[in-house]
Parts: C-alpha cells; structure tokens; sequence
C-alpha cells in the first residue's frame, strides 16, 4: 500500500466515522447542560408533531433537572418493540390506543400505577371511557395525549329548512334513499355509506347491540353483529356492488379536498371530533352539523353510543429514565397543557375537568357533543385483546366479503369467528401463559 | 504473498463482518425461531413442530400460496416474454436506438412505493386513465381493477410487466452475443424471421432466458411492496393477500415472530424446489455449447 491509498483509506474511515457518530447523536440521549436527557418518540410528523412540540417546549422551560428530546419517527410502534427488545428504548413513546392490550401482553409497557400516585395522578380526574383504554385489563399502562369521540357529520344543504337530522338508523337510510343520485348505473351522490370512512368497518354490531368479546368469549357472529352486517349489506345492495365499487375508487385521501365528504360525494358520514380542523382546512364553506349517530329504533336505550378513542405516551420496558419520563407524561396531563394540546389538535379533553375557555374558544362549533358523547356509559372502544389485530384483518376481510356479495353476513361472521377462536385459545395460551380446559377448547 | 493475503482480508473483513453479523446471524437465528413461540420481548418458547403444523391448517396461509402461485405462473412467463420481444426490437438497427433503450429502461428505476401511488391512479375505477381511454374506445362497463377480487390480480400483473426493463437489458446482452454466422448460415437455408428466431435466436438466448426465469420467479415468489401500496390488507377480500404480506403480518403486526419465521423457511424451500425444478426441466432446452 502506498502512501496516497493509505490517506484515502482513512479519510473514508474518517468520513464513516464522522457519519456514525452524527447519527448516534440524532436519535439517542445526549446530556444537555447537566439535564436528564428524556427521549421521546413521536409517531405525529408535519403540524400535529409541532403543535406537541409546544407542550414539549413548554415542559423544557419549566424544568432545571429534565430535558425532552422529542423525535417524529415512522413506524414508531414497531421501532419502540425491536428497541425494547434490543434494551434500548425511548423513554417515552407516543402510540395508539389499538395496540396497548397487544403491547402489554408482550411485556413491552412499564406499570404506571405506582408512578401515578406517586405524582397524584387519579382515575377520577379521567373520563371513564379514557380510563378503560388507559388500563387494558386493569393494568395502567398509558396516559392520553389526544381522545376522541365520534358523531355523525351531515352536509347541512342536503337538509330541508328546519328539517331535523335522522334521529334513528332507519331515519338515516330514509335520508339516504331520499337524496343519494345513481345515473346510468353510476352513484353520483350518497347519503351515506358505512363503508366510508372504513375506519370503523369491525363496530357496526355495537349499534345493534353487539360485542365482540363477551368476558372470555368472542362473539363475533352473535345474531346483533349479523344484523349489522346484513344493514351493511343492504347498502351494497341499495347501489349496487358494482357500482359503490366505483363510486368508492373515485374517493380522495382522507386528508385532502377530494375526501368524499369535503367534495360533497358523500353527505353524511360518521367521523371524529378532529373532522372539524380538516373541514377548516379543506372546504371552509362546507355547512355542516354534527348529530349523535342514530341508533335502531329498537336500539334507543343505547343512546349516546359512539365509538371513542386515543393517542397515548407510553414507558416502553427498559426505558432508562422512567421516574423523568413520568414526570414529562405527568405535566402533559395538567388541565393547561393537556387543554392547549387538545385545542390544538381539535380533540376533546380526555379529564373530567373542562374550563369554559376550551369550549369557547374551540374550533369545532360541536365540542360539547363530542365532550358528551366521550362521558356517554354507552360509549365504545375497540375490544382490549391482544389479537386485535388478527381481529380487524378478519372483520375487514368480512365486510368486503358481505359488501362484494361473495359471502351472505353469517357465512363471513362465522368464517371469521372459526378462525379466530384458535388463535385466541392459542394467544391465551402461549402469551398470556393461560391453561384451557377441554371444555373452553372446544368452538 | 502472506502480506498481501492478510491486507485482502482485511479490506473482505467489513463484508465478511456484515455476511456474519446481518446475514448469517439472523439467517440462523430464524431457523431456531421457527421452532418457537417468539412475541419479540418474551424469551423464545421451544414448542417444536407447533408452527409448522398450524400452517397445513391455516387457511389464509393456502390462500397466499395459491395467490402467490397463480401471480408467478402470469407474471414470469408473461415478464419475459415482454422482455424479450422489447430486446428483440432493439436489437435491430433503428434510429434513436439509444433513447429507445434507455426509455424503456427507465420505468424499472421507478421505486416501488412510488410505483405503487402511480398505479392506483392509472388503475382507478372511477377516474383512471386507463378506465377513461377504454370508455373511450367504446367499453361502457370497464373492469374494476382495483375493487373487484377477478380484476385484482390481474391488475398487478399488468404493473410486473411494468419493471421488464431489468431483464430487457440482460437480454440485449444475450442477443448481442449470438454469433452474426448463424444467421448468416440461416439466411443461406432461406430462414424467415419466425425460423431464425425459432432455430437461432431463441436456443441461443436459452441460458439467459432461465437465468432471467429463475430470478423472475424468485423476485414474484416475494412480491410485497406493491401490493402492499396498491391493497391495504390483501383487498379486496384477500385476493391479493401474498405469502409475504402475510409473512409480514405475522411478525410485525400479530407479531408472531415464531410462525413468521416458519413461514420464511417454508418460502425459501418452495423456492429452493421451483429453482431445482426450473433447472431439471430446462436442462434439455438450454444450449450453453456455442462452439
């Protein structure tokens, strides 16, 4: 080697070096003027990241001993697992409700519980439905940082002056027959469709009195969960198959103009509290109104039912500053910041305690409904199971199937119970380290 | 000699300290898996054949087989032969041929996602290019590419015919290395063009033509990227649910590392048989002699 390769050699290494080093400082803990560093990954980007920034911010201000580094990252969920498994994890991450059951039975959540009372953190101070999915199967495991609770939102022009929005299911599919246009075999307006937005394709047997777990059992093909599908099905059949297919392909992103409901394809549709800031960003001059989402006429004791749910910071297992990483988790739950986090975002508030200026100064026209129908005891959430997401994949599965026509509701609700029942026996057995007896074995 | 060995080794050393650490590792690592109940953070749980088991009885598993399958058996055949003939075109002594080349190579650069996003819009049932100009030829119900489970499949074969580029070029290679002397003899027995492409071109081009198969088939056993983009969850109703979504699925979604590695090992020997099979039936239609 001369001298010429050996300088070449070691620039490249320098450069690699230099590369390493810059990368370890971007994504781990670094001290900051003698502070514990707390590492916070975030799966929020663009503007929902930098409205949590602030609360970061703020916390950072406040504090002479604790630092929060806060990252967006993708796929934060998978990233927290493999770094948990790797016993290297944040400290704090920002996850969804759907997977703390999931999380949990895998180890990979600390118990907050003994932090909690540490910091005076009590269930009451919660909204009870908040409360459930804080605490899959009674353990504490994560605190909220945006809730949410969901309502029918109708554009109000297709409404007669003075006409009152459905009140029941049936009243919906009245409205829908009345105002929905198909013209040579293509839909070109829709009252409504439950299978927009599909997000809670799995939940519509809970309007008709439906679970999909009840205590131990699944009971995905109930005779309320058929009945809801059979409701879904009779809107496949009220288009067309053929045709929603079509008419659904022609559907924008959700978070764009062309989002069927924003460019007025769709008139009403079960959406979020949130819905209110994409309105505001998308289509301004849209009317429209928020109403609970109608129930069967035979379903009226439910009332209040919604579906509701959160974003949650979590302490993965191995975190290396858990008491800090509370401590930040903590004064996110403060009324103030936990109020301008909210505001920000368009949600609800996930306390029992709500000041006048939240609601006053609110975005969303409706957040006293939305705030009404969170501390609704009928309100829903996904089932706390650790195979949700088996589950989802299965319902979703089932709802095309149904919508498509390949399968009547009970051929894909039983198909789809027949295959769940093994796995979660299978689940119970393996994850949660639980013994079945021959009886409960058998489906 | 020993010195230059040693400074060899060393500059192999960063490849060979990856192979070890990033591919061998993990490699074996998944073997042991396969064997176990794996959720990531608990400890692995020996359980033996358990895994293997339930996949005989795992429907959705026989469901991405036989989607796999039937994407492989209309993908690769239908690839190469695109890539063929494109290689074939520009073969011949045409103006612009190097824009030519390089213009049907550029679409195999696109990347994948990318590719995927471009797609949806093309295929899209209500406003799609493609849908549009067939109205406009005259079809009053075109298919519904994207939500109908008869269009899904075949949607994503049109697109593999989309990434020939690759092969296009390996091809051209082949082609430009066939000796001008047997066409020429060809031409002398009074050989059209159907006969010189039948008795010169294609025997000639035989072993290019198994490699690019080969790898074909290896790179649609494993399609995932695009039809993850294109159909969230297999949509519609699991008609393109593939045997590496459903891998997928396993580890990071179900995160059943155990079964997810069992499934890899299942691929990998699937594989390893359609390659031994692939190289059995073509050893009498390779030619490799050219002298």
């Amino acid at each position: 080697m001369n001298i010429r390769t050996i300088a070449v050699t070691a620039a490249a290494l320098g450069v690699l070096g230099y590369l390493v080093y810059r990368s370890e400082d971007a994504t781990t803990r670094k001290p900051v003027a003698n502070k514990v560093t707390v590492l916070y990954w975030e799966k929020w980007t663009g503007d929902e990241a930098q409205k949590m920034r602030r609360i970061v911010n703020n916390f950072n201000a406040s504090q002479d001993h604790i630092y929060v580094k806060m990252l967006s990252i993708s796929g934060v969920a998978d990233k927290t697992l493999l770094a948990a498994s790797g016993g290297n994890p944040p400290d704090v991450a920002g996850l969804w409700d759907t997977q703390m059951t999931q999380f949990k039975d895998a180890g990979a959540l600390t118990d907050l519980a003994p932090l909690a009372a540490e910091f005076g953190i009590k269930e009451e101070d919660y909204i009870p439905g908040y409360w459930k999915l804080m605490s899959p199967g009674g353990t504490l495991v994560a605190f909220p940082t945006t809730p949410a609770s969901t309502a029918l939102h109708i554009n109000k022009k297709f409404l007669k002056p003075g006409e009152v929005p459905p009140q029941t299911l049936e009243e919906l599919d009245a409205f829908t027959d009345r105002i929905s246009k198909v013209k040579d075999g293509k839909v070109e307006l829709a009252g409504f469709m439950p299978a927009e937005p599909g997000w809670w394709n799995w939940g519509w047997g809970y309007w008709f009195g439906g679970k999909l777990i009840d205590g131990d059992k699944l009971t995905i093909n109930s005779p309320e969960n058929i009945r809801a599908f059979e409701w879904v099905l009779s809107y496949s059949k009220r288009f067309g198959v053929r045709e929603t297919q079509n008419f659904q392909s022609g559907f924008g992103n959700f978070s764009s103009p062309q989002n069927p409901f924003m460019s007025e394809k769709v008139v009403s549709v079960m959406q979020g509290v949130w819905m209110a800031n994409f309105i505001d960003l998308y289509n301004k001059k849209l009317p429209w109104i928020a109403v609970p989402f109608p129930l069967p006429k035979d379903q009226q004791h439910l009332k209040g039912m919604n579906f509701i749910a959160m974003d949650t910071l979590v302490i993965p297992t191995g975190a290396k500053h858990k008491r800090e990483a509370f401590e930040f988790i903590a004064f996110v739950q403060r009324q103030d910041q936990m109020e301008l986090l909210c505001s920000s975002h368009g949600k609800n508030s996930p306390l029992v305690k709500v000041t006048d200026k939240f609601f006053n100064t609110h975005l969303n026209p409706y957040i006293r409904l939305f705030d009404e129908l969170a501390r609704s005891p009928n309100a829903a959430y996904i089932p706390q199971i650790g195979i949700w997401p088996q589950m989802d994949s299965e319902l979703k599965n089932a709802f095309t199937e149904i919508n498509l026509g390949t399968k009547t509701p009970k051929e894909a609700l039983d198909a789809a119970q027949a295959r769940l029942d093994p796995q979660w026996r299978r689940y119970q057995q393996q994850v949660m380290g639980r013994s079945i007896t021959t009886a409960e074995a058998k489906p | 000699m020993k010195s230059e060995a040693r400074i060899a080794y060393l500059f192999a050393m960063p490849w060979i300290l990856g192979f070890l650490t990033f591919l061998l590792y993990p490699v074996m690592a998944s073997f042991f898996y396969s064997f176990t109940d794996f959720s990531v953070l608990r400890p692995p749980r020996f359980i033996g054949l358990e895994n293997y088991k339930e996949m005989v009885q795992d429907e959705v598993f026989w469901m991405t087989i036989r989607n796999t399958f039937t994407y492989v058996v209309a993908a690769v055949p239908l690839s190469a032969t695109v890539a063929i003939i494109l290689a074939m075109l520009l073969n011949t002594k045409v103006k612009g041929l190097a824009f030519y080349r390089t213009l049907f190579y550029v679409p195999s650069l696109v990347p994948m996602v990318a590719l995927g996003i471009l797609w949806l819009w093309i295929f899209n049932g209500e406003h799609g290019l493609l849908n549009m100009s067939l109205e406009k030829l005259g079809m009053s119900k075109p298919p519904n590419w994207l939500g109908d489970p008869a269009w899904s499949k075949v949607t994503l074969v049109l697109i593999a015919m989309w990434g020939s580029g690759n092969a296009m070029v390996i091809y051209l290679a082949g082609l430009q290395d066939i000796p001008q002397s047997l066409y020429e003899a060809a031409d002398l027995d009074g050989a059209r063009l159907v006969a010189k492409t039948r008795h010169v071109t294609l025997p000639m081009l035989s072993p290019v033509i198994l490699f690019n198969v080969i790898m074909g088939m290896i790179g649609a056993l494993q399609v995932f990227a695009v039809p993850y983009v294109m159909f969230p969850n297999g949509a519609p109703a699991r008609s393109t649910y593939f045997f590496t979504t459903y891998l997928f699925d396993n580890a990071f979604r179900f995160q059943r590392m155990g079964y997810a590695s069992a499934m890899g090992w299942v691929l990998f020997l699937i594989t390893l048989t359609l390659t031994f099979v692939a190289l059995r039936l073509s050893e009498r239609q390779v030619h490799y002699d050219r002298s």
